[in-house]
């Protein structure tokens, strides 16, 4: 397995050469800043034809094959228009928080995107609670959601905002308490750690029976934090128009829109990096040629093609369940899913203290 | 028959009776008129308020026609009630408390006519704005446009309904508050995603619990019924096809048996065994679209995509015989337009060998998923005996236990050979409602399995007068069309063109019945309850 | 200049005098090379990503879904993002009769629509008021309410239709300028100073 630090290192001691620390590492930081920023973009697009292409397909059509090659510059051409789309200006609103939100909720999926753990030594910031980090900041996004419902002054997106505020801060809990379990196993919360723990087996295969209950969770969990389908109830199309972001147009809206498919990126990455082991490339014990085959593999590759898979699966919810209702939903988290992973954190503890896990 | 007019007159001497082939009308005067609505509602048990007919008789006077029926013993009765006052204000009882669809039917006629009913606890205009110049279908309404302009500012909205009351032997006016003062009032339309068309519904809400909705009509109403007085006997007919856009044929069929019925005309069974097929096609197409928009509306969208596959298919087999995909003009007087395409028996077996797998495959996907089960099930419970207080018939009304359906309690055309179930499920709630439309389906492939393979020679459509003159007197006649009852009143003077002719569509009480059962339940489940009441909104405006 | 849209040869169109016409008359001033170019590329975006709004009020509506559906599945085209919000759509399919009533509200919403915006005028009832011209209620033609873009006629008009309509609006699009053009931002204030409105005072 190639270890990218190298390079990252090699990069740093080149600019030490001709510049003094403090330079070199502002460098280093608007370069990844600008790396970041082009992921960013050019992953949404991704995903959205992504997205579009994969509900096409399911539902028996074509999707987008027009513009460009197979339709590949659909979400290209999209994003041109909603860059020049106008930003209407409303009265009655609060102009300060309004303008805030859109901003809000992206920055919040950009900062979880600093310790996701691209490939082996490819991460952005690597310190020891970067999990909990991760936690913390991807809760910052329900605040953004929250504004822009109740700054807009409108009846459906109030009651968007309020519903996306039941429905997130519940789920965070499940999410947390999946990640705790997965933490109880690892040893540690340290990004790199907990991928370099999975180097002989993945946790959802050692971790047996607890990891995957915390696996089933985590999904339902992690469907419900990005607002999609069958949890879409804030912007629940035909209930409330467009739920919290109804008054937003032009880039704002935009904002919202890719804000949906990286947080959707961030729930499928951190699933992989928690049960499929990062970019770590897959392992069985024993057979020493396959995995050295596995090996050249590049673990970006790995990574990403992993939480794409996982995301295939969240898409695959979406446009095959109904949505649920704001009492059901809460029931689900409250009766249902706080139990059991309660249950199952005391279970993953158990299986680690009496070294149960393969 | 006999039996009731004996009773009746025995209480109410003053009435006058007239006897037709199909029904028996009652004249009363509007003084004994609630006491006989009484009668007739308790001790007779005509339960179903079918339509509420207002006419304009010029000189005689304005009046009503109120079309009962009594689901027990399946009598018929007409009762005919001139208004008293002058004609700048006509008052008649209202009947509000003994059927409640007559508080919208009463608005209804109100706002075509401006009879004012006593005692209405809501009445203002259905279809108009308030501002509203004339009463549009009294024969003496200016339609000159300048009178009431298109206007591009908000019209103006009142928070109170009028009340007509007597007091001390006088008529006065009160007014109510719809809403409280502390209401949150959500206004879900007339543009909304949900609301299948342009309706609009204020909702007060406390917190994600309804309390009230406030239903506004008329964002699509084109005054069909107003348009068809100018109009000859075979130009009304296309207007049945912008109605209900998905029976098209079934209101289409009963059109034409109106006028064929009053001009005495006999078809051939090869054109009756053509509009039966039709009609039961078009049945399952629109059932078809309804499971495919409602599983959108619950969010799942992809079962769109798949019932709207079969609708496709049918919508190929009409195609080649109408030419049209929608709005097929194709039912005339005396028949149909044209002959069947040469391929379409081939076509309708291609159809009956694939159906059974899609219902299967719809059953599969949505009906047993455990969220569409409790989106559903217990949601918008409907009992039998509101259905029949709000004239909710069809799919609807049979999903609340009442057996309703048109081609079973008075067959029309060639249904009584046929051989098909009614589908009746008890439980009245939105699950019930849907899989009512899903049995309905099979049903309609059952008919036209019989059909198909029998479909006598002979001409497909006889010959009629270039000008159509019908007789001086007046006909009723229902059918079943997708979403219910689909009821029609015609009366001639003996020209050319229609005195009066009154559509009372199904999916006006399916809209209104929309705020009793969904007080208390969820926002989404105005969605879900709207959804399965699977309204067409163009058909409730006309 | 040729302007075809969605990979349709140019001799495919029914109607290139029409857009020959437009493009000379824009062109007629000349463009400058940078500004030229960034308006192609922009026009590109544009017209490739025209989402519709959610607005149906009678039977043309139900074509429009079918147009979404398998069949005619105007996904291929970049259509299918179809936005509930009028802030977030960029045309308006008006598919349906539009009566006195529906008048306000449809005006309302084409207001809320984020420049640049469009509309088709779907089907004879949108377009003349078609079969229900007699009657009382009806608005006769939305183009004395709207500007309009497109005409589609038909009673509904076929999905087939539609996309012609649609791609249509795609080609208008495209030879739109941005840079002086259609875009010539009005400040608010100057727009409240010129159309004053009763009753608003802020």
């Amino acid at each position: 397995m190639q270890d990218l630090s190298v390079g990252t290192a090699w990069l740093h001691s080149l600019l030490l050469g001709f510049m003094p620390e403090w330079a070199a590492v502002t460098l280093e930081c608007l370069l990844v800043g600008v790396g970041l920023m082009l992921l960013y973009a050019v992953l949404a697009l991704f995903y959205i034809l992504f997205e579009r292409k994969v509900c096409a397909y399911f539902q028996c059509r074509l999707g987008p094959n027009r513009v460009g090659p197979w339709g590949l510059l659909q979400s290209v051409a999209d994003m041109f228009k909603i860059l020049i789309k106008e930003l209407i200006s409303l009265n009655h609103i609060d102009k300060f928080l309004f303008a805030l939100a859109p901003y809000l909720v992206i920055i919040a999926s950009m900062l979880a995107f600093a310790v996701l753990p691209w490939g082996n030594g490819l991460q952005i910031i690597d310190f020891n609670v970067g999990i909990f980090f991760l936690l913390a900041v991807s809760s910052i996004g329900v605040l953004g959601i929250l504004l822009a419902g109740w700054s807009s002054n409108n009846k459906f997106t109030l009651i968007g905002a309020l519903r996306s505020g039941a429905q997130m801060v519940s789920y965070e809990l499940s999410m947390g308490l999946c990640v705790v379990t997965m933490v109880v196993i690892a040893g540690s919360m340290n990004v790199t750690d907990i991928v370099r723990s999975q180097e002989h087996l993945w946790f959802i295969f050692s971790g047996h029976i607890p990891a995957i209950i915390a696996f089933v969770i985590f999904m339902i969990a992690g469907t419900a934090e990005t607002n999609r389908g069958p949890f879409d109830l804030p912007e629940a199309e035909s209930e409330l128009t467009a739920g919290y972001h109804t008054e937003y147009s032009g880039i704002h809206f935009g904002f919202f829109y890719l804000a949906e498919y990286l947080n959707l990126f961030i729930v499928s990455g951190v699933a992989a990096l928690l049960f499929f082991g990062g970019w770590m490339p897959l392992h069985i014990p024993g057979f020493d040629a396959f995995n050295h085959i596995m090996d050249y593999i590049p673990s970006v590759v790995w990574f990403i093609g992993k939480a794409v898979a996982l995301s295939f699966i969240i898409i695959w919810f979406k446009w095959t369940f109904p949505r649920l209702r704001i009492d059901q939903l809460l029931t689900l988290e409250w009766k249902y899913l706080l139990p059991i992973n309660l249950f199952n954190l005391v279970l993953m503890v158990l299986v680690v203290t009496f070294g149960l896990y393969l | 028959m006999a039996n009731i007019q004996d009773k009746i007159s025995g209480k109410f001497p003053e009435a006058a009776f007239t006897q037709t082939p199909s029904v028996l009308e009652v004249s009363v005067p509007d003084a004994r008129w609630h006491d006989m609505a009484q009668m007739l509602r308790h001790e007779l048990e005509f339960d179903y308020l079918v339509t509420i007919v207002g006419m304009d008789w010029k000189e005689a006077g304005l009046g009503c026609v109120y079309y009962l029926v009594s689901t027990r013993t399946n009598d018929h009765i007409a009762v005919k009630v001139m208004a008293t006052g002058d004609r700048e204000k006509p008052f008649i009882h209202s009947v509000y408390d003994l059927w409640q669809i007559a508080t919208i039917y009463e608005r209804e006629v109100y706002d075509y006519f401006g009879i004012i009913f006593i005692n209405n606890p809501d009445m203002r205009r259905l279809f108009l704005n308030i501002d509203w110049k004339g009463y549009p279908l009294r024969k003496d309404y200016n339609d000159d446009p300048n009178i009431n302009p298109v206007s591009i500012e908000n019209e103006r909205q009142t928070d109170f309904t009028d009340t007509w009351v007597e007091k001390d032997g006088k008529i006065v006016k009160e007014e109510h508050r719809v809403f409280q003062p502390d209401d949150f009032v959500v206004n879900i339309g007339p543009q909304h995603p949900a609301t299948h068309g342009v309706l609009r519904f204020r909702t007060a809400v406390d917190g994600e619990t309804i309390k009230k909705i406030d239903i506004y009509l008329g964002y699509i109403h084109r005054g069909v019924e107003k348009i068809c007085e100018g109009l000859t006997y075979p130009q009304t007919l296309h207007f049945m096809d912008r109605l209900d856009y998905f029976s098209a044929h079934n209101y289409h069929h009963g059109l034409c048996m109106l006028i064929e019925e009053a001009a005495g005309i006999q078809i051939s069974r090869r054109a009756q065994v053509i509009r039966v097929l039709m009609d039961e096609l078009s049945r399952i197409a629109s059932h078809c679209l309804f499971i495919g928009t409602y599983c959108m509306d619950l969010g799942a969208t992809t079962m769109l995509f798949y019932t709207l596959r079969v609708r496709e298919q049918i919508l190929d087999i009409m195609e080649r015989t109408c030419g049209a995909r929608m709005t097929f003009n194709y039912d005339c007087i005396g028949g149909v337009m044209q002959d069947l395409h040469p391929d379409f028996v081939k076509d309708v077996h291609a159809l009956l060998d694939v159906l059974p797998a899609n219902i299967k495959e719809y059953n599969k996907i949505f009906t047993g998923n455990v969220i569409a089960r409790d989106r559903m099930e217990n949601v918008g419970v409907l009992s039998r005996a509101d259905a029949i207080s709000w004239s909710v018939t069809g799919p609807n009304g049979r999903g609340s236990g009442w057996a309703c359906d048109i081609r079973k309690l008075m067959p029309y055309s060639i249904y009584s050979e046929l051989d098909f179930e009614e589908i009746v499920r008890e439980e009245g709630d939105s699950m019930a409602r849907f899989k009512v439309r899903m049995a309905e389906m099979e049903q309609s492939a059952r008919i036209i399995a019989q059909l198909i393979d029998n479909i006598p020679e002979g001409e497909y459509c006889v010959k009629v007068p270039k000008v159509l003159k019908l007789p001086v007197g007046h006909w009723f006649k229902m059918v079943e069309g997708c979403r219910g009852a689909f009821a029609l009143y015609l009366e001639s003077d003996g020209t050319a063109n229609p005195y009066r002719l009154k559509i009372a569509p199904p999916c006006l009480p399916a809209a209104a019945v929309v705020d009793h059962i969904t007080r208390g339940q969820k926002i989404a489940d105005l969605i879900t309850i709207g959804g399965s009441m699977d309204y067409i909104v163009p058909d409730i405006d006309r | 200049m040729e302007v075809t849209a969605q990979g349709m040869p140019y001799e495919a169109w029914k109607d290139n005098e029409y857009i020959e016409k437009l493009v000379k008359e824009l062109q007629e001033s000349g463009t400058n090379v940078i500004v030229g170019s960034l308006d192609k590329l922009i026009n590109w975006g544009r017209s490739n990503s025209i989402w519709p709004l959610t607005f149906a009020t009678s039977c043309c509506g139900i074509e429009f879904v079918s147009l979404g559906a398998a069949r005619f599945d105007m996904a291929r085209f970049g259509w299918e993002v179809a936005r509930s919000s009028p802030r977030q759509a960029d045309f308006m399919m008006v598919a349906g009769t539009i009566v006195h009533r529906m008048v306000p509200v449809f005006r309302r919403l084409y207001d809320q629509l984020a420049e640049p915006k469009y509309v088709i005028a779907c089907g004879s009832c949108a377009i003349s008021g078609g079969p229900f011209k007699k009657s009382y209620h009806v608005a006769m033609g939305i183009e004395d309410i709207v500007p309009v873009d497109v005409f589609v006629p038909g009673c509904p008009p076929r999905p087939e239709a539609m996309i012609y309509g649609i791609m249509q609006l795609s080609r208008k699009i495209k030879v739109e300028k941005f840079f002086g053009g259609v875009n010539r931002q009005e400040s608010q204030k100057e727009f409240l100073a010129a159309h004053p409105i009763e009753g608003v005072n802020d």
